[in-house]
This record gives structure tokens, sequence and C-alpha cells, in this order.
């Protein structure tokens, strides 16, 4: 029997959903579901009392309705509803729905929370099970706080039934992962591992999901699930196949639950109990051997699941990497996948490999395999295939291997798939450099590869070329030769156009020996690209322009002719404009010693690491390489791009901008070569720097007269401020926000003053903002701010920023409201020399009334009208609260707006604090 | 992790789509275009597997599809599922089902939503794999069924007598499923 028949269902659903399909156009469609929202719409509205069947209907349409791509603002309430029905279907719709579209209106959560809290309850294991599913689904903030603690309880309780006890497995994992905070295990860890040696194999499988979340977690606490996932997989392993019934699938025992059991292993070391060791590489062999034997089906499911648990197997090899005969039987295994006839296994088998590249005792063996591999970039047909053996090409390569595996990479490269042209380029320009022995051939390649994939190669691969002919003198004839060769195509791309100006501006002279490429030859070259070419290129020629004039003093005639060309100088671009007249000029003027001294060769490029391995690891996902980091290659090939009109200093010295690069030291390359991935992430990650960045005492300034405000921002962070004083206390938000796409790791603020905080998050998410919260008393009266120090981890580099707090002492005024007569009763009872403060000071900023105005408000003091004589004065008056003492502290100020000079004066009952007062503000008007 | 499921016709039009992340409307809408867009240009034979579109996060994702007849069933997951341990999963749900369905085909996903999403919690919950028995899964199905049948006692003589509907004038072709003549 069909556990679904299909006569039953409703009918008014099924019309609805007939007149979709048949409607001939969108428009008819949207106007078909317009007509029934309306008539939902007026259905819930309406007077009626619906019954159960009804709504139910009527949430199923907007289910379909929703399904079809149209937003759906209405009928959450009555799928709240439904939850509270008795009746099972209706029940289940109204979790389908709020599933489904998920609300997150608080006021709804509660109710929805309050129907679970019910079912729950309810010990009905069905209701239960659906209680447990929305929870899972929706998993928000609000829910964990409502069931973090009741669902251990049901999880471990004894008598809960089994699928019940898989539900609220996962759905304790789903509200760890939102809520890890919420979520204490503590005292259930014990039992929850043992859910590894529960009999209902459908336990265990939910179970272990949780336990390997649970495991990369707290590694330590959740140590004793490696002995029992070694004996279940090894009971599995081992049984045959009908031992499990149900859950083996075409003859292979349980290979889903086997494969998350050497999921749960790969957390781990290899064990250290040589018994549970022993145990698992007999697994482990069993495994391996089991692929040798004959299938037990034709059919490919069972080929699939035989093989997942391999490649899981192998993959737990790989990462225990200790053991050489294990590690040769998988390379062995993965070179039979390489050339099986499916698809999946090929792509599997290369996407191992890659992993399997990275490790001493397999690379080796992984090396036989080049010509299987170079086939497959050729002929697979699929592109997801071809961009794994591109990797793992990448992957395998070493110094014995480089010179054919960049040629092979070359060649696909005329062919390749838009898609991955760009990373081919950057992964043949990193593997050029770094197994280059001969010079030579790193700039053929390089300048084959503008050839023939011109529009992919990145800025950075040209500059990388540029800095390496500069660094070396054993290769810059060879380069001058070559690039002027090359020039010579007819249609050459303008990234060679690049390359070639700027190096014949400086090595011109070496192969202007041979007539062929005597210096006014290798002018009109160049000058023949000129106008085919984008400014920026253009005003690298102009440079290398000049340079040919220092080099080659034959040629001045000719290109001072063109620097004074209408085109050129008065070119409507400014840049270009600029370059001709100031190097026409130059030449001019400057005698022969000068130009030889401005337009000297380019001093050697500090050695460091290369900004196109930065590149392709952001081209591989977010992660360590930052934007800032590229904008830093950006600036620095702008001393590239600037050549000659540079002095040889600021080239010489890094800018300091590029120091922000965490990959300048020396990264281990040629150390294992590993994946692409891995590799890169480990030239980053030991490669960081300390970056204090400098805090800025304008933004504090500000601060004095608000509480509210940006504090901070650079390129990665910005930090604001909302801030509330009451007497001597003080409460301020600081909220950081992430301005990059990557992550934040190991954020810490440490502020250096007797305040308490809370804690922040450690992690702060490309985009996201946290906040952190800082109450603050004021003990006796200060001057110096509090410092904040913020570290974090942001890609390779860890920054750290100290910035002041602007917690002024103003801020803890209480404004006090007096009368003329008080003041000036009070003004000279605090007539001793120190207790007052003056200071007489140019505006600095608008003299308006009304600006003035703000400003003293919000000092925080009252402001008192009517007081002095002279109405362009202000006085003001306050207390300042210390938990100690109070200081009456009284002001005026006195505008000369003619001569736009202030007279500051300042009077309180404690004199530091009259000090202190005049100098803050001395500095705001 | 699974991130998402989702299945639509060869044409595109989605007949099932479960996120186990939050996205706003429109970019479910999109990431199932964006996806339909990505699998569908794909030849039959080749690998199952492909990266991610960027709407779902790019490479860090996989795609792991099938392609039965009339319809693509597609798994978004992170890197901690196996692959083909995917691949495996898709062919239960499919052959649950099936048989739950009786020769399961397009038309019963488009009548059936809501059955369909029932018979897929009992599978996976919030992003991760609940239970991979067939027999078990079809079990707590049947359980539901008779639930709602001693429910809807009442409706289903009134169903049996309407003309079985237009199912049968419509066009839709039956993605009648066997293991055998199933594509990869």
């Amino acid at each position: 029997m069909p556990a679904v028949s299909k006569g039953d269902g409703m009918r008014g659903l099924a019309v609805f959903i007939s007149d979709i399909r048949n409607c001939k156009s969108k428009e008819a469609e949207i106007k078909r579901i317009n007509k029934e929202l309306a008539n939902i719409r007026s259905k819930f509205k309406g007077d009626k009392a619906l019954d159960g069947y009804s709504k139910k209907k009527y949430v199923c349409k907007l289910l379909f309705i929703f399904l079809l791509g149209h937003d759906i603002d209405f009928g959450h309430m009555e799928a709240v509803n439904l939850l509270s029905s008795n009746k099972y279907t209706e029940k289940q719709i109204g979790y389908l729905f709020i599933s489904v579209l998920v609300n997150s209106n608080s006021e709804l959560i509660r109710l929805i929370n309050n129907a679970i809290k019910n079912d729950l309850s309810s010990r009905n294991p069905t209701f239960m099970c659906l209680a447990l599913h929305c929870i899972a689904n929706v998993g928000s903030r609000e829910m964990a706080e409502a069931f973090a603690s009741e669902i251990p309880r049901i999880l471990v309780a004894g008598d809960t039934m089994d699928s019940v006890k898989q539900s609220a497995a996962l759905c304790l994992l789903r509200l760890y992962k939102t809520s890890p905070d919420l979520v204490l295990m503590g005292e259930w860890t014990s039992r929850v591992v043992h859910l590894l040696n529960d009999q209902h194999m459908g336990v265990v499988t939910a179970a272990i999901s949780l336990i390997t979340c649970l495991s990369q977690k707290n590694p330590d606490e959740f140590k004793t699930c490696v002995s029992l996932a070694v004996s279940r997989l090894s009971r599995i392993v081992s049984s045959a196949s009908t031992d499990l019934q149900d859950y083996t699938y075409y003859f292979v025992p349980a290979p889903w639950l086997s494969c998350k059991l050497l999921r749960l292993l790969q957390c781990y070391p290899p064990p250290e109990d040589g018994a549970v060791k022993g145990r698992l590489v007999e697994c482990l062999e069993t495994i391996l051997n089991k692929a040798q034997e004959p299938p037990k089906s034709k059919k490919v499911q069972h080929s699939n699941a035989k093989n997942a648990i391999l490649f899981e197997a192998i993959s737990l090899i790989i990462h225990y990497d200790s053991e050489p005969n294990l590690l040769v039987r998988a390379c062995n295994q993965l070179g039979q996948f390489l050339q099986h006839r499916e698809t999946n296994l090929r792509y599997l088998a290369l996407e191992s490999m890659c992993t399997l590249a990275s490790s001493e005792f397999s690379h080796e063996a992984v090396k036989t395999h080049i010509e299987t591999v170079i086939n497959a970039l050729k002929t697979e047909r699929d592109v997801s295939v071809r961009q794994r053996a591109a990797d793992l090409l990448y992957a395998m390569c070493d110094r014995s291997n480089a010179k054919q595996i960049v040629a092979e990479m070359l060649s696909y490269l005329e062919t390749a798939d838009y898609s991955i042209r760009e990373e081919m380029v950057l992964k043949v320009a990193i593997l050029a450099e770094k197994y280059a022995v001969d010079y030579s051939w790193y700039v053929d390649t390089i300048l084959n590869l503008i050839r023939i994939a011109g529009d992919y190669v990145s800025e950075e691969v040209w500059y990388r070329v540029i800095q390496i002919v500069i660094n070396r003198d054993d290769v810059q004839g060879y380069a001058a030769k070559t690039v002027f060769e090359a020039l010579q195509a007819p249609a050459c791309h303008e990234n060679m156009v690049k390359v070639g100006g700027y190096i014949l501006g400086e090595f011109g002279n070496l192969i202007a020996g041979d007539p062929r490429s005597s210096p006014l030859v290798q002018f009109n070259l160049l000058h023949s690209k000129f106008h085919l070419c984008s400014v920026p290129t253009r005003a690298l020629l102009l440079s290398a322009y000049i340079k040919f004039i220092n080099l080659f003093p034959e040629t001045k005639a000719t290109i001072q002719e063109v620097l004074r060309c209408d085109s050129q100088i008065r070119n409507s671009d400014v840049e270009l404009q600029q370059r001709a007249v100031e190097y026409l000029k130059l030449s001019s003027i400057a005698s022969t010693d000068v130009l030889a001294t401005v337009l000297e060769e380019m001093p050697p490029f500090p050695e460091r690491e290369s900004s196109i391995l930065a590149k392709l690891k952001k081209k591989k996902g977010p992660g360590a390489v930052s934007v800032t980091e590229l904008e830093d290659s950006k600036r620095e090939g702008g001393e590239l791009n600037g050549g000659g009109d540079r002095g040889p200093d600021t080239a010489s010295t890094p800018s300091p901008s590029a120091d922000l690069l965490g990959i300048r030291s020396a990264a281990p390359v040629g150390a294992a070569p590993a994946s692409a991935g891995s590799l890169l992430v480990d030239v980053f990650s030991e490669a960081g720097t300390t970056t204090t960045l400098p805090s800025s005492s304008l933004f504090w300034l500000l601060f004095v007269c608000k509480n509210n405000g940006v504090l901070f921002e650079n390129q990665l962070l910005q930090i604001g401020i909302k801030s509330e004083y009451r007497q001597n206390l003080g409460r301020m938000y600081l909220f950081y926000g992430n301005k990059t796409s990557v992550q934040f790791a190991s954020f810490t603020t440490t502020p250096q003053l007797n305040v308490q905080t809370k804690p922040v998050e450690p992690l702060v998410e490309g985009g996201a903002q946290i906040q952190q919260v800082l109450n603050i008393e004021c003990l006796t009266d200060f001057s110096d701010a509090p410092l904040l120090n913020i570290k974090f981890r942001y890609g390779g580099a860890l920054q750290n920023l100290t910035l002041k707090l602007p917690v002024t002492i103003n801020k803890f005024f209480q404004p006090t409201e007096m009368t003329s007569s008080d003041f000036f009763q009070r003004w000279k009872q605090l007539s001793q020399p120190q207790q007052e403060a003056q200071k007489i000071f140019k505006a600095n900023h608008s003299m308006d009334t009304e600006v003035l105005k703000a400003k003293l408000l919000g000092l925080g003091t009252a402001l008192l009208d009517n007081v002095d004589p002279n109405p362009e004065n202000y006085v003001c008056a306050g207390v300042i609260q210390t938990k100690g003492q109070q200081v009456g502290c009284l002001l005026r100020l006195e505008p000369n707006a003619q001569a736009q000079m202030y007279r500051l004066t300042l009077r309180c009952s404690k004199d530091s604090v009259s000090r202190r007062l005049c100098e803050l503000l001395a500095e705001q008007f | 992790m699974i991130k998402a499921i989702l299945i639509f016709n060869n044409h595109g039009k989605p007949r099932l789509s479960k996120f186990y992340e939050h996205y706003n409307e429109d970019t479910e809408q999109q990431i199932i275009r964006e996806t339909f867009h990505l699998v569908s240009k794909r030849d039959e034979n080749v690998c199952n597997f492909l990266e991610g579109g960027m709407l779902i996060g790019g490479s860090d994702y996989k795609l792991i599809y099938r392609h039965y007849a009339t319809l693509y069933f597609v798994f978004c997951v992170d890197s901690s599922e196996s692959e083909l341990g995917i691949l495996d999963l898709i062919q239960v749900f499919v052959e649950t089902l099936d048989k739950c369905f009786e020769n399961v085909c397009e038309l019963d996903l488009i009548f059936h939503v809501d059955k369909v999403h029932n018979i897929l919690a009992e599978m996976v919950m919030g992003g991760m794999v609940l239970e991979t028995n067939m027999n078990e899964i079809i079990t707590q199905v049947d359980a539901q069924n008779k639930m709602e049948k001693s429910e809807v006692m009442c409706f289903v003589t009134f169903i049996n007598q309407c003309p079985c509907l237009d199912i049968c004038s419509m066009q839709g072709h039956c993605f009648a499923f066997h293991t055998a003549s199933a594509s990869r």
C-alpha cells in the first residue's frame, strides 16, 4: 500500500494549483495568485470562525504561493493557532508553515514557544517530534533561551522513544550552533558520548552529528568518544552485509554511519591507546581490502556507498599522516580511481590526492600519476573535474616536474574555461616563480602567460615579473630581448606593452648594441602601441620615454618632439598632461648629470612574499587575505608605475602602507608542497605582524562636548560610541564594526582603567558589528583619559590598536541653575589664585552663537542666561560628581568676534579641575 | 551540514525548497534560479558535484545533485559531508518518495508539497541527517498517515466522489522512478 494515497487531500487546494498551472502567462499567474491571496485574507479576517480543515487548506495554499516566489506577509497568526490544535494534521501543517516561513517577529516567537512547550511536555512522541523539528528549523536565540536546558534532558532520559531521541539530538545540535553559550553540556557530556553505543542505529546516526560538532569545539571533554567510535566502526565494518538489516544499503552495512564515524575520528589525532589504534588500523585495512573485492551488486548505489566509506577512510589516513603503509595503499587506491569510468570517482580521487600530495610519505607516490592527471586536464569533459585536475597538478608540483607541469598548464590555458582562467594564470605565475632555477625560463613563462591569457593576467602578476627582473641582473638582458621580440607581434596585449615599456625603459640599453634593436627602433616600437593603450599604460610609457632620454641621448630630440605635441602636452587627462609637461621640462633644463641621477636605474625591490600568492588566496575564498593587502599591492604597483619620475629613495624604502601587508616576511616557500589552500593559509598565518594603528586624537577631542559618535575608523574597523552619564557613574556602549568581508579572529579589548566590562565576542564576522558595554565610575578627579587596547587577528596579521576613550572630567558634570546674584557671590568666593584658570586663545571654529551654546550645553553644565552684564558672554555653572567629593565649577567665556579670540575663565573649588577643564575647553572653540 | 535542499524541474520551476539557514525570500528565489542555471547547463554523464554558486557561499559549498527524468534534486552542503554519502541520501529520499507515492511523479510533488516536506523532515532535520533507513522513514510516515486518516475520515468520502480532479488531463511526465533506469 502506498503510504500516501493520492485521492485524499484538499479539493480547493488542488483546484487552485491546477489553475495556476494552467495559466498561460506570468501575468495571468500573478493575477490568479493575487485573487487567491485576497480571498484567503478576507477569510482569515472574516467574522466566521474557520474550522481546522479550512485553516489547513488556506495555509497550504499560502505555502504553495510562497514556493512560487511570492512574499507571504500574513497567515502567521493562523499558523500559530493551528499549533495548539489537538488534531495531528492541523498541528503538523501549522509547524510546517512556521518552519518554512519563519518570522523573526518576537511577539510571534513567544506564542510559538508556548505551543512548543506544550507539545514537548505532552509525552506524545509525534507531537514532541514536531516541536523538536520546529526548534531545529527555526533555531532562534529566543528558542535557545527557552529550551536549551530542557532538550538535553529529553535526549538522555531513559524513557524517551528512539525517534524522539534522534530529533532531540539534532535539535540540540542546532541550538548549540546558534547559541553555544546557552547550551551547557557539562553533566550531560558522558551520557551524550555514550549514545554512540545506543542499540538503535538511527539514534547513533543523529547523535554522531551532535558529538562531532561538540568534539570540534571541546575536543578534550569529548575525548572518550574516540574509543567508542572505533569500536562501533569496527562492529559495522566486520559485520556481514545482512547483519544490520535495514541499515544495510545495497549490500553495504550502514554506509552513512560509517562515514560519519570516520569523520568524527578526523577531529582527533591518532588514538594513543595501542589497542584502540590497532583496532582502528585493522578497520582501515579492511575497508581498503573491501575495495578490491568484486562488487556484490552491479548497481551504482552499491559502489557509491562502498566508495563513500573508502574515501572517508582515506581522508582519515591522510589526516593521521603517520602510517606510511596505509598512505601508500591509499595513494594506489586513488590512482586506480583516477582512471575509473565513473566521473564522480575521478573527481573525488583528484580531490583527495590534492591533500595526499602534501604528505611527505606520499608526495612521491602522488607524483607518479602525473601523466594521468595531465591527461585528465586535457580530456575530461566536465569542467569541475578539469578544475580538480589543475588543482592537483598545482599541489604535486615541485622542482623536478615544474617545467612539465607549467608547460601543460600553459597549453591548457589556451582552451580553458573562462571561469577558471584567472585562477590558472595565478597558479602558473606562482609555480613559475617558486620553482624557477633558470630565470629566463621564468620570464618566458610569464610573457607566454600574458600572450595566451592577457586579459586574465592581473596587475599582481606583471608587477611581480618586473620586480624579479629588476632584482636579478642575470636576466635583465634576456628580458629586454624577449619583450622586444614579443612587442613585435602586430597585436599584443596591453599588459605586454606595460611590461615591455617598463623593461625597455630600464634595460633597453642592454640590447641597443644590435642594430635591429637600436634605441630608435625600440622607441618607435613602443610608440606604435601608445595610441591603442589606456591612460595608465600611456602614463607608464611616458615614463619609459624619459628614461630613454637618459639611456640614449640620441633619442632626445625625437622624444621631446613627441612630448611637445598637443596630444601629450595638452592632453585632457591631467596625469598624462602633467607627465608630458614635467618630462619635457626636465629633459630640456636638467644637465646630463642631474638627469642621470634622477632617472637612475630602479634599485632592487625589497624581497617580500609574492603578492600573487595573496591574490590566489583571495580567489580561493574568504580567509587570510584581505582587501587592504590587495590595495597595498596596488599602491606598491603605483611606485612601479611611476617609474622614472620618482627618485630612487622613494622607491627603495617600502612605503609604510606596504608594511601593513602581513606577508612581507620570508615565508616557507618550497617547504612541503601542499594543496593550494592549506599552503597559503600557512604562509599567511606564520607571517603575522603586529601593527599598531595610530589612534586619532582629533576624533577624541570631538567627544568632549558630545556623547555619541564615531570614535575611530580605518579601513578595517569602525568604533562607534554611545555613552550616558549620571552623577559619578557612566555607561559607555562601544560598537565595533568590521568593515571588511573577512572575519576578525581573537578579538579582545582591554580597557586600561578600573571599569567593569563584559568581554566581547572573540570573532567579528565580516560586515558585522559587536557591542561592548563599559560601566564607569569616577572615583576622583583626573586628567588623563583611560586607554582602550584592542587586538584582533585580521587575516594573518595581528592588529593592535590603542585608543583614548573619550571619558573626560566634564562628563560627570551636574548642571546647576542659579541667579545672577548667586553666581557672582560664588564667583567671588572662589577667588584664590589657584582656583582660577584662564586662557586667551584664537577661535578655531565658528563663533556662531547657537554652535557655542550647543557646545557649552554638551559640556554638561547649565548655561545661565541674564547673568553676565555683557550679553555676548556666556556663563555656566555645574558640579562635578566624583565618588569622594563634589567640585563646584563656574565658567565664563568671553568671545571677541572682531579679533576672533576668546577669553575663557574657570573657577572651581578644586584647582586641578580648573586647570584640566581649561585645557580641555580651549581646544573646543 | 546541508544548507539547502532544492527540487526543481527541467524548466527551473521549483517543486520544493528547504533552506536550513536563513535567507530572505528574494535571496532564496535567486539561489534557486542560480542553482538551476548552474546545474541545468551540465551534460548528463558528467559528475554529480560542483562548486556552489556565489549566492550560496561559493567554493566553500558543494552542490550535489541527481537528475531524474523531469526533476533535479539538489543538495547544497558544506565540506563536512561526504559527497557520495549525500548522493546516496538523495537516492534514499527518492526511493522513499517512490514508495510513499507509488511511482512518484512530478505531479505528486506539486499536489502534496506538505507530504514531501513531512517525508523530508523524517530524513533531515535542521540541516543534519536524522535517519537513513528507508523502512524506518516509511514506518514513521505511515504512522502519520494513519493518524491523518482517522482525523479526515469525513472528508475522504467527499474527495473520492470528485472526479479525481484534472490531474489526468494535465500534462506532466511521470518520472517513474526505477533504480535501474534512473539516470545516475
